[in-house]
């Protein structure tokens, strides 16, 4: 008896769970699909119309501007909070005093949610509240910064904030590889002459191979659903010049009653995560295998 | 451990927990966004008079001006088979709603009792009859071709409010010279839209018909199309450079400051002007968009009521409150819009009201009355919407005003 509940009782627990999960997540992935090819509108429709919506999408002008800014702000944000993190984690990696004190200040960011990082930077990078206003305050006049009311720089202030957000804990893992970097090898290194930055480029950083494709994995799939943070931030303006395909989505499908359009747009993102995902997880699994 | 055995345990503990339905009470269940605190107080008049009746009052308040949020939650209630007593919705959602689901309760007895065919414009019932239906309850009129004017700014430019396109090009100049902003603005899609349908309007009403109601492409594109664009690329430059994302009634701060000469915004922007202690006449005043006197774009909050097998005793109830006048005046007067029904008494109104009903009843007498395509009530959402992008585009500077021209074309055709 005990033996009977011992092999079903995990059953038991898990199931709820996984019947959610394979309902909630891939139950509703396949009816998006569905619906991306039927003529929905403000309601779910059972119209077949093939693939009409993705033919329309790829018309839309505001869905172009989607995917240039998402190629932008998916490119800049993944590089610098790298960079940025790689640099920081170094940096503290230095065997320096306080450490427990400055790691958190630079994890702090990643505590908070997309929108209280949006609306924070929305009232610095304003020039009638923020920084622009606070120094002509201070006396320097000429000073100019108004790039969040600029149709053609505002993207690259969606970056900032979501860079500031994210490069500390970018930094923790780094900082977690680096730790794992066995002491002999940089020993050996010092032994045979090499200064503290041939170290670093010819022996660390390629050591840290695998931590930057986790790093890659996480900030690409939080560039393609950023959604929150642009709402905060601009709202997808001025005009819509910070659109990008998850604020585009939404729009379609709930407040333009374009369900059908908005459904291939979100297919079209799905389709972007899994090429990034299915190669990631597959090295994973070869080299689990291989171990 | 396989797949199967995981589907059949988990089949198992669905099926024993079940789901539990209440029993619904004689209560009226109202999802609505009318939440700040003069809309609130407002809805808490028409919460008691349904108490008097003997009706309870299930609030569902979603917050969020425009009530996008509120359409989303509505959309999931009615699939979900469970949908409100009744809804405020707004105008081209109502035809969306009645046209593709179908689910809405028959007012018809309550109306043919009131009367309200006689009252109510025609353009109103427009939106609250399908197929010669009554659906729903409307309960204000706003209109939106309106323009806030700080009293004191205009007096340093000579007092006269304009009432030509080209006096109010020399008001704003006026005021510009003399170091205020002359425009105040914000630059969200739908208040770029919203002097927008001002601006077509004052081009002419037959214009405003064509290419927004008709949806005509000769009208959309047209020249007078173009010379609209170059009309709102001047309004942009009176507004000051910080304009884009600025919430509207910040921009009605300015004015109420004077730091700004004037607003165009529909008649919600009243209510901050007296919330600030403003006067209407002494402090500020309102007139109709330079052209557009005796013609009003309006948009109108409804109440549709969903079926639940035929009209229930309470959606009556409520619709025949909702139609009350004593009902109509108190509420708009809070609210800053003007009655639905055209016989309801004016004592009660504020000077703006007043001409705001005075120019509601002559507008509907001469057929001046027109949907607002800025909030909905001259075409569907997805075309409003497309009107939004290329207005919004050039009145950023994306588009100059023949391309923008060109653009509404298109993208009026893809969203068909």
């Amino acid at each position: 008896m005990k033996d009977r509940l011992q092999n079903w009782l995990p059953r038991l627990v898990v199931a709820p769970s996984f019947l959610l999960v394979l309902l909630f997540v891939y139950g509703f992935i396949l009816y998006t699909a569905y619906l991306s090819m039927t003529n929905s509108r403000m309601l779910p429709s059972s119209e077949w119309v093939g693939f009409a919506n993705y033919t329309k999408l790829f018309k839309l002008r505001s869905w172009d501007t989607a995917l240039k800014n998402l190629a932008i702000f998916g490119i800049l944000y993944i590089v610098i909070c790298s960079a940025l993190g790689l640099f920081l984690a170094i940096l503290l990696d230095q065997k320096i005093r306080a450490e427990g004190v400055i790691r958190p200040i630079y994890l702090y960011p990643m505590a908070l949610s997309f929108i209280v990082t949006g609306t924070a930077w929305k009232w610095f990078l304003d020039p009638g509240i923020g920084i622009e206003n606070t120094m002509h305050a201070w006396g320097w006049e000429s000073f100019h910064f108004d790039w969040i009311k600029n149709r053609s720089f505002a993207i690259y202030t969606v970056v900032m904030a979501a860079v500031w957000q994210s490069s500390g804990f970018v930094m923790a893992m780094f900082l977690a590889g680096l730790r794992g970097v066995d002491n002999e090898i940089i020993k050996a290194a010092q032994i045979d002459g090499a200064s503290g930055f041939r170290i670093y480029r010819r022996i660390i950083i390629p050591l840290m191979r695998p931590v930057f494709l986790s790093a890659f994995v996480v900030l690409a799939h939080l560039a393609i659903k950023a959604y929150d943070l642009v709402i905060a931030l601009t709202g997808g303006g001025p005009g819509r010049a910070t659109e990008l395909p998850a604020t585009f989505m939404y729009s379609y499908t709930f407040t333009r009653n374009q369900m059908g359009i908005g459904a291939s747009s979100a297919i079209i993102m799905l389709i972007m995560i899994f090429s990034i995902i299915i190669p990631y997880v597959y090295s994973e699994t070869k080299n689990g295998e291989n171990r | 451990m396989t797949i199967s055995t995981f589907l059949k345990t988990s089949a198992a503990i669905i099926a024993v927990s079940g789901f539990a339905t209440s029993a619904m009470a004689q209560n009226v269940e109202v999802l609505h966004w009318w939440t700040s605190g003069g809309e609130a107080a407002a809805v808490g008049v028409l919460k008691d008079d349904l108490a008097t009746k003997g009706f309870g009052w299930d609030d569902m308040p979603i917050a969020g001006g425009g009530g996008s949020d509120a359409m989303t939650v509505l959309r999931a209630r009615v699939v979900a088979g469970d949908a409100p007593t009744a809804a405020q919705m707004l105008g081209f959602d109502i035809k969306d709603w009645a046209g593709t689901t179908g689910k809405l309760g028959n007012l018809n007895a309550v109306a043919e009792r009131d009367g309200w065919d006689a009252v109510i414009p025609e353009a109103l019932q427009e939106f609250s009859k399908y197929d010669g239906v009554w659906i729903a309850a409307p309960v204000n009129v706003h209109s939106t071709n309106w323009v806030w004017i700080n009293k004191s700014a205009l007096d340093a430019v000579g007092g006269k409010a304009p009432e030509s396109w080209d006096e109010l090009i020399v008001v704003l100049d006026a005021m510009k010279a003399n170091g205020i902003t002359p425009l105040a603005h914000g630059g969200q899609a739908w208040q770029d839209a919203t002097i927008f349908d001002a601006v077509v309007m004052g081009i002419g009403a037959d214009f405003y018909q064509a290419a927004f109601i008709d949806l005509d492409p000769a009208a959309l594109g047209g020249a007078d199309m173009v010379k609209a664009f170059e009309r709102m690329a001047k309004l942009r430059s009176y507004v000051d450079d910080n304009f884009s994302g600025r919430d509207w009634n910040l921009a009605s701060a300015m004015v109420i400051e004077g730091t700004a000469g004037m607003q165009m915004m529909g008649d919600w922007a009243k209510g901050e002007f007296l919330k600030a202690g403003q006067v209407p006449g002494e402090d500020f005043i309102c007139i109709r968009f330079p052209g557009t006197q005796g013609k009003v774009t309006f948009n109108s909050d409804q109440f549709v009521m969903f079926d639940q097998g035929g009209a229930s005793e309470a959606q009556l109830a409520m619709a025949a409150s909702v139609m009350d006048p004593v009902f109509q005046s108190a509420f708009n007067v809070v609210k800053g819009s003007v009655p639905a029904r055209t016989d309801v008494p004016n004592t009660d109104f504020d000077d703006c009201g007043k001409k705001g009903m005075a120019d509601f009843a002559e507008a509907n007498a001469n057929g001046g009355l027109y949907g607002s395509m800025a909030h909905g009530h001259a075409n569907p959402a997805a075309i409003k919407n497309a009107i939004y992008d290329v207005v919004t585009a050039h009145f950023n500077g994306e588009y100059d005003s023949v391309t923008a021209a060109a653009e509404l074309v298109d993208a009026v055709e893809i969203a068909r």
